[in-house]
């Protein structure tokens, strides 16, 4: 086995007398797709962005590309190719698609202390953003406001921002959700695309999705690993079946 | 930047070639008091306009401006006291103090936000003023009298009204050029992703406060600018000038004219210290009226004039 991309050990973060992260290990193995189940509540996006940088662990440790990464901010983290879309879209609203994925082009290509040049006409900058717009399915939509956009459409926006960055490790955090059968049949398809390009840690509500993409699936149930391992087996895992498959079983057996 | 004819545009082309023209008025008419006025609302238009790049652009309420005047002012001053009249040294030292105050301030500033930070920066504006007041060397309360106008050798007579009137508006419109430039580089561009969404802008690499601080010393630099063309025009300097309700003028300045757009302050500043001027001929509690405007400006004109002008394009 490769060495991992990622490795958390042992990784514990409280909020006051909750624990939301209980002493969890995980390894994310270069070129797979690894996904991060739990009902709601289980701590998926804590660990998410504590992975990123956004939130401190209270102990732990987080070794990314073999560089222990816990203590640093989430800019730096980002330089070294860890990227992530978040749950509730988080995009510049009044700035157009262009502008969002142009810019996170921008803080991988140099310094952006320039102050005089005019960087909407910096062609290789517009055009690392058609790029990735244009991967995600939205290439028409380039000079569109944000605000504009269909939800839909914000959540493949979300993917190219973080596509831009050329990450190592793509941190997906429900990438699905508020997606109408057609936009989530979309989604899949390109994740299913993307996935041959980049790592992928992606955590998912919508199960259908999950045993389809994943190599791997990590189960968390209130801040713990209950469960790791192939789809297959996750599937039949009594633990699982017993702490949170349960009324969802029908749709695992489908998968 | 294409250039459109909308009412907004058509204003502010209008409003700057009143102004390249207004010498040539009040020589025809001999009325100078329009000229001083006019040199008056173009510096403090400049220290607007440098505010607007971190209020409007940069989403930062700096709540303590007025102290860049103050300390551009007082460079000229205390170097004029000190037998140093020549502007080739003042100017670069008002500059360099005030850039050197944006950049302590901000770096402790910065690490707060909102309520908070227009509070600290109040307090450290109210800060500087009490250190002026209590420099007696340099007049303390009184202030002090700049007896001589900085000095630029034979290249322009500060003390010729034209001349300084013209100095003062290519200091504005330099000023607004260069605001133009940063807003639409890669420095700028980041400055305006960071007031719309910081985490976002972490989260693909971006160190926030670093960008934050850099815009808030390039605008404390442009105010100091402006306070040492206030202390050449009122040839007078004292604390009174950095007071913390100074600061709140030019915010309203701004709020006036409209936060985020380039010329915004411009036409704040006109339209602020013309009714301040026109009202305070009929009563002193001019601010009785003035008060009320802004809280209708606030209410139902959130982009200011310029925004109100924006209006008429879409009908």
């Amino acid at each position: 086995m490769a060495d991992p991309l990622l490795r958390v050990e042992n990784l514990v973060r409280r909020f006051g007398g909750i624990l939301a992260t209980d002493n969890l290990s995980l390894d994310v193995i270069p070129g797979e797709l690894h996904a991060i189940i739990g009902p709601n509540g289980a701590g998926k996006t804590t660990l998410i962005s504590q992975l990123t940088g956004q939130l401190t662990p209270n102990s732990g440790t987080i070794v990314f590309g073999g560089r222990d990464v816990t203590g640093l901010p989430s800019y730096e983290r980002s330089r070294l190719g860890l990227a992530r879309s978040f749950q509730i879209t988080s995009l510049l609203p009044n700035f157009t698609a262009a502008d969002n994925v142009a810019l996170a082009a921008q803080a991988h290509d140099g310094h952006s202390f320039r102050f005089w040049g005019n960087a909407r006409k910096e062609k290789p900058l517009r055009d690392a953003a058609q790029a990735a717009l244009t991967r995600v399915g939205l290439g028409a939509r380039a000079d569109v406001p944000v605000s504009e956009l269909s939800h839909g459409e914000q959540r493949e926006l979300e993917l190219a921002v973080a596509l831009a960055t050329k990450p190592q490790l793509l941190l997906l955090d429900e990438p699905m959700a508020g997606l109408g059968v057609t936009e989530s049949a979309r989604m899949v398809a390109l994740l299913k695309e993307l996935r041959k390009e980049v790592t992928i840690v992606l955590v998912e509500h919508d199960m259908e999705a999950v045993f389809a993409l994943a190599d791997r699936i990590t189960v968390l149930v209130y801040g713990r690993v209950i469960a790791s391992g192939d789809p297959d087996a996750i599937r039949h895992n009594d633990e699982v079946k017993r702490a949170y498959l349960g009324d969802q079983h029908v749709v695992v057996a489908h998968g | 930047m294409k250039l459109q004819i909308n009412t907004s545009n058509v204003v502010v082309a209008l409003v700057a070639a009143g102004l390249l023209l207004l010498p040539l008025y009040s020589q025809l008419t001999g009325n100078i008091f329009i000229l001083t006025l006019f040199t008056r609302i173009i510096i403090f238009a400049l220290a607007a306009a440098s505010l607007n790049l971190i209020m409007g652009y940069g989403g930062m309420m700096s709540f303590g401006h007025a102290a860049y005047l103050g300390i551009g002012g007082y460079a000229v001053g205390i170097l004029a006291f000190e037998g140093i009249g020549s502007g080739f040294i003042q100017w670069p030292v008002a500059l360099v103090a005030s850039a050197l105050y944006a950049l302590v301030i901000g770096a402790l500033s910065l690490r707060t936000r909102g309520v908070y930070f227009i509070m600290i920066t109040l307090a450290f504006a109210q800060m500087a003023y009490y250190i002026a007041s209590g420099m007696s060397r340099y007049g303390g309360d009184d202030g002090l009298t700049i007896y001589k106008r900085s000095n630029f050798g034979g290249l322009i007579d500060l003390s010729n009204r034209v001349q300084f009137y013209y100095l003062c508006l290519g200091c504005l419109f330099g000023g607004i050029y260069l605001i133009w430039r940063i807003i639409n580089s890669r420095f700028g561009l980041v400055v305006q992703g960071i007031r719309s969404n910081e985490q976002r802008m972490q989260a693909i690499g971006y160190h926030a406060n670093r960008y934050r601080l850099v815009c808030f010393v390039i605008s404390g630099t442009i105010c100091g600018l402006a306070g040492a063309l206030l202390a050449n025009n009122t040839d007078f300097i004292s604390p009174a000038g950095m007071y913390w309700t100074r600061s709140g003028e030019l915010m309203v300045m701004v709020v006036f004219g409209g936060m985020g757009s380039l010329f915004g302050p411009v036409i704040g500043t006109i339209f602020f210290l013309l009714l301040e001027e026109l009202l305070s001929q009929f009563t002193e509690y001019w601010a009785l009226i003035m008060g009320p405007l802004l809280l209708l400006i606030v209410l139902f004109a959130r982009g200011g004039i310029m925004g109100l002008l924006g209006r008429f394009n879409r009908g």
